[in-house]
């Protein structure tokens, strides 16, 4: 194993956690419930509770309120997407029924679930990480790319 | 505003800045975590360390209250058992992560930032969550409906 020192960011990486950190505690602190991304945007998609709707829509547009604010001050840091059209559809649907299944993704299970010690969530994060491990193996290293 | 809809929306603000200073946004900086028999990028490893630092004392006195801060019903999760549900739907996810490197919080900000690429695969991640939806709620209907529905 190398490490990639060029595009490893361990300060800015370790604060932006801690921010998510600060986002789970404080939203379990007041609203008593997990930060979970998959979770909250999953609860608005088909039939819900009615009532149980708008603290949901209320997250998501503070998650996309994120970018015009952080652009007031900074330009946004680079993205590359290199999947292809198919690659994008076919991970969409993977990631959206999967994370209803598993009951949440990186974060509902990744830090929140991890942060409670559960043992689903030690459980669901080996899964998707070994699972994204070697699927990255799998394209970079075995297939034809 | 509710006072709780207005910690859901500064919860969700806050999250997508981490998101966003982590680097997270960036699935090729997933990607480069995902890759660790290419030039590794450790960085997702302090994303996870630094969420978990910070959540996990606060959880740990969020346990022991009856109710939230805002006197709402405190809503742990409550399952314990690790069944076939969770492992193959974790397992889905992580290929899904694998393949585009996008999971639910970066896709959505990333989809926020104007990337076609992400709205892409916000729409096929919502359509995943609804055909979720659709099984499950099939799954739940009451036996004696379920004659009007066979062929």
């Amino acid at each position: 194993m190398t490490i990639d020192w060029t595009h490893f960011t361990p300060w800015s990486s370790l604060a932006g956690g801690m921010l998510i950190g600060l986002s789970a505690a404080l939203f379990m602190a007041f609203n008593g419930r997990i930060a979970g991304i998959s979770g909250v945007l999953g609860g608005l998609i088909g039939r819900s509770a009615s009532g149980d709707r708008l603290w949901r829509v209320m997250f998501m547009a503070g998650l996309q309120l994120a970018v015009p604010l952080w652009r007031m001050a900074h330009a946004l840091p680079d993205a590359t997407i290199d999947a292809s059209t198919l690659e994008l559809v076919i991970a969409g649907l993977l990631v959206g029924i999967g994370t209803r299944y598993a009951a949440g993704c990186t974060s509902g299970h990744g830090v929140c679930g991890l942060s409670r010690g559960s043992p689903r969530s030690m459980a669901a994060t080996a899964a998707f990480m070994g699972a994204g491990f070697v699927t990255v193996f799998v394209i970079r290293h075995l297939g034809g790319a | 505003m509710t006072m709780r809809n207005f910690f859901a929306l500064l919860a969700g603000l806050v999250f997508g800045l981490g998101l966003i200073l982590s680097g997270m946004a960036d699935p090729a900086k997933v990607l480069g975590f995902l890759d660790l028999a290419g030039a590794w990028d450790p960085s997702l490893a302090l994303v996870m360390g630094g969420a978990i630092a910070v959540a996990t004392p606060a959880f740990a006195w969020a346990r022991r209250r009856p109710q939230s801060l805002l006197g709402a019903p405190m809503q742990w999760p409550t399952r314990t058992v690790v069944d076939r549900r969770l492992v193959l739907g974790s397992l889905a996810f992580g290929a899904g992560w694998g393949l585009a490197g996008f999971c639910p919080g970066p896709a959505l900000v990333s989809a926020a930032s104007g990337h076609h690429e992400a709205w892409l695969f916000v729409a096929a991640m919502v359509a995943g969550m609804a055909v979720f939806s659709w099984i499950e709620q099939r799954a739940a209907r009451p036996t004696k409906n379920h004659t009007g529905d066979m062929k």
